[in-house]
This record gives structure tokens, sequence and C-alpha cells, in this order.
């Protein structure tokens, strides 16, 4: 049947005319990629250009936020969503690690799917449910509990107690970076188990063979083998820290401030639109606020082409030294 | 022959009759936060009783002043008045809807709702950062029977541009020199310390669950939420407590015939029952609308809304206007807004 079809040679043709079809449907969702975000860039300069023509380099280099003098400077929102998401690799980096290792290498069989499935569900949770989590639970914690240990016992300590001075509020820059780091836990360690997985059994096995301990295997072996994949989860969490909104809003203190100390209030830049943007009056402060989107764009897109540059160098340096 | 002229001009009355109604089935607002939980009872009984029903989107003051310069609605709505060379320069007339209060609100261990007193100038200062701790000689001396812990303030303020930040903000300046300099009064400010928190639920919240908290909130949410409140030292040198009537007095003192676009802030005002943080939330419309049926339907109801709806004001504990000035503002609607109907 299918060999008469393709004899036939109308038959042929309209075959050709659906694949070029079909191509050119393709192509054009491809393009359609591009063209959002092209315009997106552009929009976000245009509406940020008043501000940009206005201020100059000054709106990069200022703290100052004040809608009653209309002077607007980025530096606080891009600081506090710098030193967020700073934290919030610090912390989940290092446990994702152990979960991804564990639920590999070391973990019981019968124990793998059901921990494997809970991550995967905590990636699910909205993002505004780790924010009231954070408001009505964490936080008063904090407050009680942790903070007032860290300023009673880090803060004496020379240069990193300054990070930990201060009254003790439950919110802030501290709890922001904490409840970030548990939202991007369950991206890095999935993305980190499942290159693990890939790392073939014979690998592993010749480690073993070779006598190597568990201990060995994991660090000359899997990690060496999955360091792009790593690196790759890592950037995952740190792309979804930068732009994450309501849950820091909940718990930052939206304040447009720069503190010497961690457990003070601070802001983000995303944090920062989603408070003023529906209130504020005034072709500058709307264009600043733009202006701040186009950072954060800015910001989220060095990470990924950093991102990428390094994960290049990597094959390369991989592929020179096989 | 003439009773099928007389028909067809019965027939095209009703097709503009019908035409009228269609345009008016709904009104279209938006502004501020303030005053919505009463726009939005108001427009339900309106609804129930003519058909007619309210669509406001409650986006902020900001965002009100926006959307009616935009004319992507027939009101908008704002608890910041605007100057009357703004509303000449936009072709808009502004006129008050109802009158609420602000109140602060404390979280100190030991201490329930009435039985702080504080004034401006204290405020200020904890607003600017001078007073950090709460047992500061100044908060003492105002509460010599209080018990004070030494516990850090953490003073809370509304994150997104408000009229309720307006409002306080406007407060703090008319009381401290340096306040006015430092920090200034509008919709959203650079407060130099503290936390800041979105809407009055946002505020609310942060100010119950953190130690040693203080903030500012329409004066519904402190009471529906059983919020400590503190009372104030008004420009008589008189403490007030927050409630409607305190409210009534700052407005009753109010010289509103006098004022140009009924540009009057309530806060600070004379009087010794005067609650020092009062203010009117405005509504916007143009003086040459684009669409008169539309801006006649939205006077409407504020008309009814005048004259029916001040019992469910008090239920939710905001002021209706008083009835001189109601009278002024229907003059008002008659005088200056063009092309529609009598109200």
């Amino acid at each position: 049947m299918n060999a008469v079809a393709a004899i036939d040679p109308t038959h042929a043709a309209s075959q050709r005319l659906r694949e070029r079809a079909f191509r050119a449907a393709t192509f054009a969702a491809a393009l359609l990629v591009l063209l959002l975000l092209g315009g997106v860039a552009v929009s976000l300069l245009a509406g940020s250009w008043p501000a940009f023509s206005h201020f100059k380099l000054a709106f990069l280099t200022r703290e100052i936020w004040n809608p009653v003098t209309d002077q607007y400077g980025a530096l606080a929102p891009v600081y506090g969503t710098l030193v967020t998401s700073l934290l919030a690799l610090l912390l989940a980096v290092p446990v994702s690690f152990g979960i991804a290792i564990f639920l590999t290498e070391l973990a019981p069989v019968w124990l793998k799917r059901p921990v494997g499935v809970a991550i995967e569900l905590l990636a699910a949770v909205p993002s505004i449910i780790y924010g009231i989590w954070g408001l009505f639970v964490l936080a008063p914690v904090l407050q009680r509990h942790v903070q007032p240990w860290l300023i009673d016992h880090v803060g004496p300590v020379p240069l990193l107690g300054k990070l930990f001075q201060g009254p003790p509020f439950g919110i802030g820059v501290f709890t922001a970076g904490f409840v970030l780091g548990i939202m991007v836990i369950p991206f890095i360690s999935a993305v980190m188990r499942d290159v693990f997985e890939t790392v073939p059994d014979v690998l592993k096995e010749s480690g073993y063979g070779l006598g190597a301990t568990t201990w060995e295997v994991i660090w000359q072996v899997v990690v060496p083998y999955a360091r792009t994949g790593i690196i790759g989860g890592i950037m995952l969490g740190l792309g979804r820290a930068l732009g994450e909104t309501m849950a820091v809003t909940f718990v930052i203190g939206n304040a447009h401030r720069i503190g010497s100390s961690l457990l003070a209030p601070g802001t983000t830049i995303s944090a920062s639109i989603a408070n003023e943007f529906a209130e504020a009056v005034g072709a500058l402060y709307t264009s600043s606020l733009i202006g701040l989107g186009a950072l954060l764009f800015f910001i989220t897109f060095s990470v990924i082409a950093a991102a990428r540059l390094l994960l290049m160098r990597l094959t390369r340096k991989a592929l020179s030294t096989a | 022959m003439s009773s099928i002229n007389a028909q067809r001009v019965l027939l095209v009355l009703s097709a503009v009759a019908l035409g009228a109604a269609a345009t008016v089935a709904e009104i279209s607002g938006a502004g501020a936060t303030f005053p919505y939980p009463i726009y939005s009872k108001w427009a339900d009984a309106y609804k129930q009783q003519t058909g007619i029903g309210l669509n406001y989107q409650s986006i902020g003051s900001g965002g009100g002043i926006k959307q009616i310069k935009a004319k992507t609605v027939t009101f908008g709505a704002s608890d910041m008045p605007l100057e009357a060379a703004e509303l000449q320069a936009a072709g808009l007339v502004q006129f008050p809807a109802i009158i609420g209060g602000v109140v602060p609100v404390v979280n100190v261990k030991g201490v329930q709702g009435g039985q702080m007193l504080l004034d401006g100038a204290t405020m200020a200062s904890i607003y600017l950062g001078e007073i950090t701790m709460w047992n500061d000689p100044r908060i003492r001396k105002l509460n010599p029977s209080l018990n004070l812990p030494a516990t850090a303030i953490a003073p809370i303020y509304r994150s997104d541009g408000s009229g309720t930040n307006f409002l306080f903000s406007n407060y703090l300046s008319s009381v401290s020199a340096k306040f006015k300099e430092t920090v200034g009064a509008a919709t959203a400010v650079q407060w130099p310390v503290g936390i800041g928190a979105k809407g009055n639920e946002g505020v609310a919240n942060m100010t119950t669950q953190t130690d040693g908290a203080i903030g500012y909130v329409e004066y519904a949410y402190a009471k529906q939420n059983r919020m400590a409140y503190a009372d104030l030292m008004n420009a008589a040198a008189r403490k007030v407590a927050p409630d409607a009537e305190t409210f009534q007095a700052a407005a009753a003192n109010a010289d509103w015939a006098h004022a140009a676009g009924y540009h009057v802030i309530l806060t600070n005002q004379p009087g010794e029952k005067s609650w020092p943080i009062t203010g009117a939330s405005f509504i916007l419309v143009y003086a040459v609308p684009a669409n008169p049926g539309a801006t006649a339907a939205a006077l409407k109801f504020f008309d009814w809304a005048f004259r029916s709806g001040s019992k469910m004001a008090s239920d939710l504990d905001y002021v209706p206007l008083p009835e001189s000035l109601v009278t002024q503002i229907r003059n008002t609607w008659k005088t200056q807004i063009k092309g529609i109907p009598a109200i």
C-alpha cells in the first residue's frame, strides 16, 4: 500500500507539500520564541528609557528610592536580589547535593521512590505557600529563638558579626534567603539526581573493583562525571531564586535600604515591582520600576550566559584531557 | 398616518431607552483600597434595588488617578485629593465620598488595645529611627502606668503606594518638621527605618506577629482583627480614641465650602474630639464626560449612597458625609459636570 503510494507522483507531491508546511510551522514556532524575547527586551528598554536617560549611571549606583522627590536608584533592590539568591544557594546546594547523592548512591531501593516523589511534589508547591509559611511559621520562630541567639553569639565576632547585628525582626534578607533556599532545593536536587543517575555503572563498578570506598567513588567518579549537570542544576536554582517574587515579598521586609546586617529588612527587584507598580504615580516612577525589570532581565541573562560559558569550557577541558 | 408616526417615535424612544439602559448596566470605577469595603457593600445593595452593578477595581489611589486619566473607567477614586490646578488641567471634577480613620496599632507584650497613648512627635521619631526601644523615656513619659519592655521597636509601613500611607505620612509631616523634611508626605515615601508590608492586611498581619511592632491600618482592619490600637494626642492636646465619633469630629471642623475641588486634608484637625489621622476618600469624574450616560449613572449611584448608604457606612466604621457637604456636592455636579441629565 505504502509502496504504491510512494510511486504515485501526485501523492509524493502532496507529501512534499505537507513536509514543507510542517517545516514552516516548526520554524514559525521557533521564531516566535525569538520574537517574544526580542519584544520583551525592546519593551523593557523603551519603558525604562526615561529613567535611564534621566538618572544615567546614577540609577545603578544609588541606594535612594524616594517617590516624594522622584529620585530613584536601583542599588538596594539589585543588592537584595543578589544577596538573597546567594544565601539561597549557600543553603540549597549542599543540601541538594546530599539529597541527590543519598538517593542515587546510598538509599535502600524501597526508600528511593517515595523520597524522589516527595521532592518532586515540593517543587510543585506554589511559591505563595512558601511565602505564607515563611511569614507565619518561620519568621516568628526566627524572631524569638534563632535571631536573638545569632545576635548574642555571632554578633560580637569581628567581621562576621557585622552580618548578624541589629534588632531581631524575624523577617529580612536572612529570612528571604532561607525561604528561597528551601524553594530551590527541589529543583537543584532533582537535576542533580538525574545527572548522577546517568553515571554509567561500569565506571562506578571499576572504581569499586579497584578497591575504592563509597566516599572515593562519589568524589572521584560520580561528581567529576556529572560536573556539567551539577552546575546546570545550580544555575537553574539560581535563575529561579533571582526572579522569585511572592515568597520573597512576604518575608524580606520591602525596604529600599542596604543594611550591613543580614537580619535587616531589604528588598529585591521583583518584590519592589510587585509592591509598587500598581500604585506608581508619575512617568519617572513607573519608568524606574520598569528599569528594575530590565536590570533583572539583564542579570538573569548574564547568569545563564555565564553558566553556558562555564559549561562550554568544562566540556572542552574534559574533551582535551580525554 | 400620524398613528404610524407616533408608533415610530415610540419605537425610537424605547430603543434609545434600551440603549441607555444597556450602557449603564454596569458602572466602572477604579482606585483606592481604603474605601473598597464600603463601596462594594453599597454596590451590592444598589444592584439589588436597581439592577445596575458596580465594577470597582481596588487597585490603589495612584492606579485610580492613572485609570481615570487614561479614560478606561467612568470614575477614579483616590484617598489623596488632587490639587485644584491638576484637576483643571486634566478636566476632572473631584468630590469626597466617605470618611474614615487610620489608627496606629502596636504589638507590645502586656499592652492591650487602648492602653497605650502616643503623640505625633513620638510616632514621627519612631518612624525616623530616633526612638528604637519600647522603654524609651519619651514613650514612658506618655504612659507612666504601663510596664514597657526593653524590646526593639519594629516599625511596619505600607510598602505599596496607598492612601493610608498618604494620610499617615501627611500627619507625621504636619507634626514633625524633621519628618516633613527628610521623608515628606505621599502615597509612597522612602521610610528611613522599618519593615514594609503590602496592603492593610499585610501591615495588620506583620504587626500581629512581630514582637515589638508598631503599624498603622485603616480603622476597620484594626477593629475586625481586634488589634491593640493606640490612643493619640490630638492637635488640641487631648487624648482621643479612634472611633466614628472622633472621625466625625475631625470632619466637622473642616472647611469644605471654601476648598477648591474639595481639597481638604483631615489630618491634625483642630477640635477637642478630633482624631488626628482622619481622611476622606475622593471620587474623580470628567467635567465633560465622553459618555455622559455612564457618568450620570455613576453620580446616581453616589447620590443613592449619600441618601441611603449611611447606615451601611457606619456599620463598617466609616463616617458618612455631613448633610451640608452632600448638598454642596450635588450642587457641584449640577454646575460643573456638562451634558448629563439632572440627578
